[in-house]
């Protein structure tokens, strides 16, 4: 049993590791990421967010969902130890 | 010299009056650090997520140098995890009252139908708001974890 987890851990990582290799390069000015997202959120987000911060305009507006979802993790992670691990009842 | 012999052996480094004192000189500062981390935000690296933590961190600093159960007096358990849950409802329900006020969900422009400010002001203002329901949220589940985990689940004597 454990062979076979190790198998299959070995294999997923491998396919992980070969999807890889079709990213763009890190930092390639030609990938799709850098050619309208990067400069789109750089030539407009002061002028409609006011926020000097890009990184503070992206992760708080353009990005709110994602944002919500981190914060939604860290909650679940708490309630995960407070029920796991809380042996007293108020 | 005894009683700090006994101290020491009964583990309890925390009663230390050199650390008590300090500890009560550096929290308030820690505390007001982080409130202008949160509302910095905008203009320099910061927000709701570095803000809590150093929130958090300041009432585990005091949980720390006293013992846990006067940090449970400052904040009974119940108390914290309702203003967690608080923390998450802000956030989501900025989101919820954009999309009922006619925008898209996490739209902070449709604000504007209802008090007239500018969209980018508005804007501005909304990840404002989104980040103290992150600074609550963050900073109530960082101590619940330290009490839950320094006291093995018990919440009655921690490190």
């Amino acid at each position: 049993m454990k062979l076979l987890a190790l198998a299959a851990t070995l294999l997923t990582g491998a396919l992980l590791l070969y999807g890889t290799a079709d990213f763009p390069a890190w930092g390639d000015p030609q990938s799709p990421a850098s050619t309208h997202v990067s400069a789109g959120y750089i030539e407009t987000a002061v002028q409609e967010t006011h926020t000097p911060n890009l990184v503070a305009a992206v992760l708080g507006d353009y990005r709110a969902y994602d944002t919500m979802f981190e914060l939604v993790v860290i909650y679940c992670a708490g309630i995960g130890v407070v029920g796991v691990l809380r042996r007293v009842r108020e | 010299m005894k009683r700090l012999q006994e101290q020491a052996r009964s583990g309890n480094l925390g009663e230390d009056l050199i650390i008590r004192t300090a500890v009560r000189i550096m929290v308030p500062f820690i505390q007001l650090f982080s409130l202008y981390v949160l509302a910095h935000g905008h203009y320099s690296p910061g927000g709701g997520f570095q803000g809590g933590v150093l929130l958090g961190a300041s009432f585990l600093l005091m949980a720390l140098a006293f013992d846990l159960k006067s940090s449970k007096e400052l904040f009974p358990p119940k108390v914290i995890m309702a203003s967690s849950n608080v923390g998450v409802l802000i956030f989501a329900g900025i989101g919820v009252v954009c999309a009922l006020l006619g925008g898209y969900f996490m739209d902070y422009a449709a604000f504007a139908k209802v008090i007239p400010l500018a969209v980018p002001d508005w804007r501005s203002l909304g990840i404002l708001l989104v980040e103290v329901g992150v600074q609550i949220g963050v900073a109530c589940i960082m101590l619940v974890l330290y009490w839950e985990l320094s006291s093995a689940g018990t919440l009655e004597e921690g490190l």
